[in-house]
This record gives structure tokens, C-alpha cells and sequence, in this order.
């Protein structure tokens, strides 16, 4: 009996997990690569998640497939804020205080915009594959959860490609470590980092979309995810996008598992304690530089 | 003295124990080997001048003796203590000191507030005493007008020239009254006349008693204070003697002109 | 002025205000004034180890509610063996509470850059919620009550007792915070903020200091959260552990001034009022959006706060 809870217990922390990388992608590369705690990010999800259930529930698209229409508009958003961010603080060369305090009070705005639009309650979608799941023997994989996964690990393989494949993405990895480097080459620093984190503003389209495929979503369902995007990024490893997925997927799995067989109120301790220790520990992560 | 290639003099320096040895230090960062068991004993009261091209492990070598970075292998011994893992402001206690390459002044003080700190926090420390905010002023004016910055005393740093913030970069070191200052590349962008005026202020100090260690590209003020040579490639240490010898040296002169 | 001084100065102002309002007779102005009070005291703390140190606390709402927390438990102690807690008691305890977890997480976490303690003191606060959400003595998620006296000698009414506690905690952290900013502890601080390499190098034991910083920020969040419960009546973690804590002791400083003693309180005293303005005309959500934009608006705009406006202000008028 146990056994089987156990093995669905690892292959919902799997899919779980799975989703889990595809929100920490975009702070994998603000934060590991451009070193911009944008610990906004999470709400930018949210507000992901309710722009998909607001299209989705208007004109009967599949939530996903708004998110992929909606990437553009999150990529201007996020060339909008980095142009703030480095006109009033990089630029400058302020103090991290000022920068830190920015992104927190860009995340609390958007949860109280979030609210005064959508009010407190809980908002769902409805997907043609909610509620129907995949069976193999003792295995179940739910489909509300599967095709979130999947397509998850779809975007983080892009991501992964365009890293390491296109000019860009190899100037975004440089920038990380040595930006004088790119200056000799004749490479504006600033664009490219302006790219970069567009790229990751772009990935909470997609995040949102998962979300509220897989559970329904509160205007402040961000703030538990702001400690769970940095544990998996610290724990992979800052910059390392492979490190990300596998302490992603490392985290997904214990949480869910600590779910099944000791309740819902636990979770959240999961990762941020595995967090809190990671950082005395092994601050550099499994496969941090 | 005689020419000796790739050793450290030890062997010259008879019956005293010498103020800073540096034994087998080496230093990573990921893969890149910064430094490469580098060996290097300096004598009390002497003046040295560490030169290498861009890159080589200068500055690197000075954060691990200073204590900003920790070597992974090897040992830096100063005045007799073992200094393994000991916090910077420990070392700067015991009497090390060090300016940086790129002045980093504190930047919300005043040039002379500048100066407090290591008056405060190091030689005050050091020697267990509360110094009165009189003493403190005179102090600072002291070692300020040591590098003609007295009258910027009410200044902000980022107010001061490039030339300005270098003085004051060095003056702050001096202000903790080390046993051992480790100038790091101070007289970049000065004058010709400004060179001489720092190379003469820290021959000063050092009959005063100062050890000095000087990491410079300016040549000129190199040899001009230099007692010794130690010359730093790709974080191996290729030549230590006398600098008319070392200047000579054929490995020295390669690593310069590349061949 | 000395401090010995600047204490009189500020009890006597306190005192004075204390003796206004009780001639005034109204008791909403014991109500509103206890939650200014209480927020001059945050955003004092905070600025402590974010404005002096440079070391950002986004957890702030959990140091708060470990002071709120431990008053309930302690309560409940009381209760159940009948030996009743003066209120000054359990603030003297909320106080080491939170300052030995200001500490225990300073030392995890202090030897990292600044950018990791403060998502470190994210985490913090979830973990802290999560334990007390499962920790049925205290309540957990269903609250706890605490029931006030009805009456208190010599003062005869209750709130007016609490409200003169939360005042004599203000002066308390206004003298520590304007003390330590003058003393050599304070140009420790300042240096860790400017440039920690530099300050290790000129001879400043970064580690100890950020330390104190933590704890004593640390012991006053749990000052101003422990007599909160007989405040409030029904403590759930939903008001202990309250976002608005952790955004408003950011915010107030910032939009003060981080620099000085001085901006935390104008800080909190404008914010503090603003909000009960608007919350009363408009509604609780729009002040917390008015707050966040706020905050965004100074940090991007005037960096200095309002005390930084106010002296380029006065130093332009001298200058012409």
C-alpha cells in the first residue's frame, strides 16, 4: 500500500518539479547569469496566470496556448523594467539596497493590482485534459499535470539551446563572467543583458499558464514561490540551467513527498528550510561555479 | 646580494625569522589556476617591488596575504603566526597592510572620516584604547598632509580627482601603522613629479621601520625603491633578487616582450 | 547634544504627549497612535541593520511575530499555571526571542553577500509561519485568544497602558539607534555598508558587527510585536505574520531616510498616517498599492529619503 503511494508520490515531485524549473528558469538567468534579484519575478507569474485565465476563459483558447501568444508582451514588459532598473540603479552604481527594494515593491504592487482587479478569490481554468490522467500499472499521471511538465521541459530545452548555441546566448553566459570581455569584442554589455532578462521576464507568460493549469491560483500565491525560486536556484547552482532543472526537479520530488505523507501545511518549509541550508552549507550549489 | 632564479631568499636572510613567508600558495578559482605555489619571504624593514604583466597573479597574491581572499594550499606566516583562515581585519591588526588597485573609498564619509576608520578600528583596536575625538582629528591630519590631501579633508571621495582617490586609497593604509604595507599599483595616472613625491614618502616610511611590499608598472619607480625584485608570471613566481639582475633576467624579459 | 540629554529630551516629549491625549480624552487616539508608535519602532529596527549595514531584511513581519508568538505562548503558560506575565516582562522576552534568531540566522547566514541574507530572510519568514501555522499550543492556523484586563490601576484604562509601553519602547530605540549611529559602533556599520572589503582591510570585524546589527534589530522587532496580542485580542498568523510588516518596514525607511535616526521616524510617522487616512476614505487595498508605489517612486526618485530632500533642500537655500 505504501509503495504505491510512494511511487506516485515521486512521480507527482517529478512533474511537479518539472514545473518548478520552468518558474525558476527566468531567475535562473536574471539572477545566476545578470546577477538582478528580481524577486518580483513570482508575481509576474501570477500575473501570468491570470492574464491566461482571463483570455482563456473569454475566448475558449487553451491557457498554454495564450501563454505562447501572450511571450511578446511579457518581453516588452520586461525591456521596460530593466531600462528602469539600470537608468536608476546600475547605471549609477547604488547601492544593492535600492535595487533589492525596487523589485520588492514591484512584486507587492502587482499582488495588490492583482487584487483590486480579480479580488481575493481563487481562480481556476477549465483545460479539454483536466481531470483525465495517464495510467501505467500502478502509476498514475495526472493530465493536469503531465502536459504543464512536458511542455516545461520543452521550454527549458529551448532555453538551453538558445543558450549555448546562438551568439546571444553565449554573449548572455560572458556577460555573466567577465563583461569587459564583451566590450573588447565590440558587444554592448547593457543590450545584451537587456535581452537577457527580457528572456526571463518572458518565461512567467509561460510559467503562469502552467500554474493555474495545475492548481487554482490567489493574487498572492506568488509569495510562496519566491523562496522555492531561489532554493532551487541557489541549490542548482547560480548559472548553471542544467542545475536548475535538476534541483528542481530534487525539490519537487521531496516537497511532494513530504506532502503525502505529512500534510499540506509542511511544504513550504520544505524548500525554504532546504534553502536556509543550502546557504550555510553549499552556497555554491550542486553545479555552481 | 646575488642573482637567484625562482627561490626565495630564505637561505640570505640569517638567524631572523622573516616578516611575512609565504610558503607554497596557491589559489583557484574554478579552474583557472590564479596562483601557483608561490614561495616568497620578505625580511623585516626591506623594500620590495613585485612586478608581472596583466593578469599574472599580482593582486591575487595580495588579497590571499591580506586576507580579502583565502588560499586553498599553502600558508602565509607573518611576524612568527601562522595566518591560516584568519579574517582580514585580524591581519590588519597584526600589523598588515594594504591599499587597493581600484580605490575603494567608503563612499557616504568624508576624506577625513576615511582615515578614522582604520584609526578606530585598527590601530586603536590594536592597542586597546579609546583615541578621543582630538586625537583622532590630529591623526587624520597627519597622515592626510603625509599625501597633501589636507586641505580635501571635508571632502567627499567621489568629489576627489582619479590622482586624489589613489592618495587617499594609500593614505588609508598608512593611517593603520602597519609593520607591512602592501602599496598595490598606487601611483597609476600620477605625474612625473607626484611619483617621485610617493616613492620618497614610502622610502620614508620605510626607515621609519615600515616593511614595504609595492606592486607597480611604473618602472621607473620600481627600480628608483626597490631593494629586491620578485617578477610574477601566470601565477608562478619566475624571478626574486637583486632588480638590476632580475631586469636582465632572460625569462623576465621574455614574459614582457613575449617570446 | 549628548545622549543623556537627548533621552530627557525625548521622554519629556513623550511624557507630554502621553498627558495631551489624556486630556484630549478620546480613546481612537490611543488605538491609531499605538499602531504609529509601533511602526516608528519597526522601521527603526529595520534600519538598523538595512540603512546602517546595508543588509536588507525582507522577513521583518517574522522577527515581529516571534515577539508576538511568544507572548501568546507565555500567556497561555500563564494561564494554565496561573502566574500571570507583566506585559513589560514579556516585551523584555519577545525581545531576546527574536534577538537570539536574529543571531542564529545571522551566523548562517552573515558570511554570505548581502543579496543572499536577504532572500535567506524570506525564507526565514515562511519557515517561521509554517512552524507556527502547525503549532496548535499557540493556536496554529485556527488563532488564539488573549484576554485583557479590564482595568489597570492608577491609569484605569487599558489601552492607555499599552500605548505608554509602545511610547517608552520609541524612545527606547530612538536613543539606541541615535547612539549607536554617533559611536564608533555606528562608523562600523557605515563601512560595512560602503565597502566591506575595504572595511575587513582597515581593520573592522565585519562578521561581529553585522552580527550586532542583526540581534539588536532583531530584539526590537520582538520588543514592538510582544505586547501586539493584548493589542489585537485574536492572534491568527495571518495579522502576526502580515506582508504590510515586512513592506512598511522597508518602505518607511526608505521613504525617511535611511541615513539617520531621523528617517525611520518621519518615515513611519507620514506612512503611518497616510494609511489609516486612506484606509478609513478609500479601502485597506488601495493603501497597501499606494504604499508599494510609493516605495518604488522614492527608491527610483529620491534615494535619500525625505530627511537626504530635505537637507540638499536646506543646503541649496545656504549656498545662494
Amino acid at each position: 500500500m505504501q509503495f504505491d503511494l510512494l511511487i506516485n508520490a515521486i512521480i507527482a515531485g517529478l512533474m511537479l518539479g518539472g514545473f518548478y524549473a520552468a518558474v525558476t528558469a527566468g531567475i535562473s538567468i536574471s539572477f545566476g547569469m545578470l546577477d538582478i534579484v528580481n524577486i518580483a519575478h513570482p508575481g509576474f507569474i501570477i500575473l501570468g496566470s491570470y492574464i491566461a485565465y482571463i483570455v482563456s476563459t473569454n475566448f475558449g483558447i487553451d491557457p498554454i496556448v495564450v501563454a505562447i501568444l501572450a511571450l511578446p508582451v511579457f518581453y516588452a514588459l520586461g525591456t521596460g523594467i530593466y531600462g528602469i532598473y539600470f537608468q536608476s540603479f546600475e547605471k549609477r552604481g547604488q547601492d544593492p539596497l535600492r535595487g533589492l527594494a525596487f523589485f520588492f515593491g514591484l512584486l507587492f504592487v502587482t499582488e495588490v493590482v492583482l487584487i483590486l482587479v480579480f479580488g481575493v478569490d481563487y481562480r481556476t481554468v477549465d483545460t479539454a485534459y483536466a481531470g483525465g490522467s495517464l495510467k501505467l500499472g500502478v502509476m498514475e499521471f495526472p493530465l493536469r499535470m503531465l502536459v504543464p511538465a512536458l511542455v516545461s521541459l520543452a521550454m527549458f530545452a529551448a532555453l538551453q539551446l538558445y543558450m549555448s548555441r546562438t551568439f546571444i546566448g553565449r554573449a548572455v553566459m560572458a556577460v555573466s563572467q567577465d563583461p569587459q570581455a564583451l566590450e573588447l569584442m565590440a558587444v554592448d554589455p547593457t543590450r545584451i543583458k537587456r535581452i537577457a532578462f527580457s528572456i526571463s521576464m518572458a518565461t512567467c507568460a509561460l510559467a503562469g499558464a502552467f500554474l493555474i493549469v495545475i492548481q487554482p491560483v490567489l493574487p498572492s500565491s506568488g509569495r510562496e514561490y519566491i523562496g522555492r525560486v531561489f532554493a532551487i536556484c541557489v541549490l542548482g547552482g547560480l548559472g548553471s540551467l542544467p542545475g536548475t532543472l535538476i534541483a528542481a526537479l530534487l525539490i519537487g520530488v521531496i516537497e511532494s513527498i513530504a506532502t503525502t505523507f505529512y500534510g499540506p501545511s509542511w511544504a513550504p518549509a520544505v524548500s525554504f528550510g532546504l534553502l536556509l541550508l543550502t546557504l550555510a552549507v553549499r552556497p555554491s550549489g550542486l553545479l555552481g561555479r | 646580494m646575488s642573482q637567484i632564479m625562482g627561490q626565495s631568499v630564505t637561505e640570505e636572510v640569517i638567524g631572523d625569522v622573516p616578516l611575512l613567508a609565504v610558503e607554497q600558495l596557491g589559489k583557484r578559482f574554478g579552474g583557472f589556476v590564479a596562483l601557483d605555489t608561490v614561495d616568497l619571504a620578505v625580511p623585516k624593514g626591506q623594500r620590495l617591488g613585485l612586478i608581472g604583466p596583466n593578469g599574472s597573479g599580482k593582486s591575487t597574491l595580495v588579497n590571499c596575504i591580506s586576507g580579502t581572499l583565502q588560499n586553498e594550499t599553502g600558508s602565509v606566516t607573518f611576524d612568527g603566526q601562522r595566518l591560516d583562515g584568519a579574517p582580514a581585519h585580524r591581519r590588519a591588526r597584526l600589523g598588515l597592510a594594504r591599499s587597493f588597485q581600484l580605490p575603494r573609498p567608503f563612499r557616504t564619509m568624508t576624506v577625513a572620516e576615511n582615515i578614522r576608520v582604520p584609526l578606530i578600528y585598527t590601530v586603536g583596536a590594536r592597542a586597546g584604547v579609546h583615541l578621543t575625538s582630538s586625537e583622532l582629528e590630529d591623526r587624520c591630519m597627519e597622515v592626510l598632509s603625509l599625501v597633501s590631501l589636507q586641505d580635501k579633508a571635508s571632502k567627499n571621495p567621489f568629489d576627489l580627482t582619479q590622482v586624489e582617490m589613489r592618495k587617499l586609497e594609500l593614505a588609508r593604509a598608512m593611517a593603520a601603522e602597519p609593520k607591512l604595507l602592501i602599496a598595490d599599483e598606487s601611483m597609476a595616472g600620477l605625474s612625473h613629479s607626484e611619483v617621485e613625491d610617493i616613492v620618497a614618502l614610502l622610502i620614508r616610511m620605510n626607515e621609519r621601520g615600515v616593511t614595504i611590499i609595492m606592486i607597480e608598472h611604473i618602472m621607473r619607480a620600481v627600480m628608483a625603491f626597490s631593494q629586491r625584485l620578485a617578477v610574477l608570471v601566470s601565477g608562478r613566481k619566475i624571478a626574486d633578487g637583486a632588480p638590476e639582475d632580475v631586469i636582465k633576467d632572460k625569462d623576465v624579459v621574455g614574459a614582457y616582450l613575449g617570446t | 547634544m549628548n545622549t543623556p540629554k537627548f533621552t530627557l529630551v525625548l521622554a519629556a516629549v513623550a511624557a507630554a504627549l502621553f498627558i495631551a491625549f489624556r486630556l484630549i480624552g478620546n480613546d481612537y487616539l490611543f488605538f491609531a497612535g499605538y499602531t504609529v508608535l509601533q511602526y516608528i519602532v519597526i522601521a527603526t529596527a529595520w534600519n538598523i541593520l538595512g540603512g546602517y549595514c546595508g543588509y536588507v531584511n525582507f522577513g521583518s513581519a517574522g522577527f515581529f511575530a516571534v515577539g508576538v508568538y511568544s507572548t501568546v505562548f507565555f500567556y497561555n503558560v500563564g494561564q494554565q499555571y496561573d502566574v500571570p506575565l507583566p506585559i513589560p516582562l514579556l516585551m523584555v522576552i519577545g525581545g531576546i526571542m527574536s534577538g537570539l534568531l536574529g543571531l542564529g540566522m545571522g551566523y548562517l547566514t552573515l558570511r554570505l553577500r548581502g543579496v543572499f541574507f536577504a532572500i535567506a530572510t524570506l525564507a526565514l519568514l515562511v519557515v517561521i509561519e509554517t512552524f507556527v501555522v502547525n503549532w496548535p499550543y499557540v493556536g496554529g492556523s485556527r488563532g488564539a485568544y488573549i484576554i485583557p484586563p479590564s482595568e489597570i490601576p492608577v491609569l484605569g484604562v487599558f489601552i492607555h497602558y499599552l500605548f505608554l509601553l509602545m511610547l517608552g519602547l520609541v524612545v527606547l530605540s530612538l536613543v539606541a539607534a541615535r547612539t549607536i549611529e554617533r559611536s564608533s559602533l555606528g562608523i562600523g556599520f557605515a563601512t560595512i555598508r560602503d565597502d566591506e572589503l575595504a572595511a575587513e582591510a582597515s581593520g573592522v570585524p565585519t562578521l561581529r558587527l553585522k552580527l550586532i546589527a542583526t540581534v539588536v534589530s532583531g530584539a526590537l522587532f520582538g520588543m514592538a510585536g510582544a505586547p501586539f496580542p493584548y493589542y489585537i485580542g485574536y492572534v491568527e498568523p495571518g495579522s502576526a505574520f502580515n506582508l504590510a510588516y515586512s513592506v512598511n518596514a522597508i518602505a518607511m525607511p526608505m521613504i525617511g531616510g535611511t541615513m539617520s535616526w531621523v528617517g525611520p521616524m518621519v518615515g513611519a510617522l507620514l506612512l503611518s498616517t497616510l494609511q489609516q487616512v486612506i484606509t478609513v476614505t478609500i479601502s485597506s487595498a488601495a493603501n497597501l498599492l499606494i504604499t508599494g508605489l510609493l516605495l518604488i517612486g522614492f527608491v527610483i526618485l529620491a534615494p535619500k529619503g525625505l530627511v537626504g530632500l530635505w537637507q540638499s533642500f536646506t543646503a541649496k537655500g545656504k549656498r545662494s
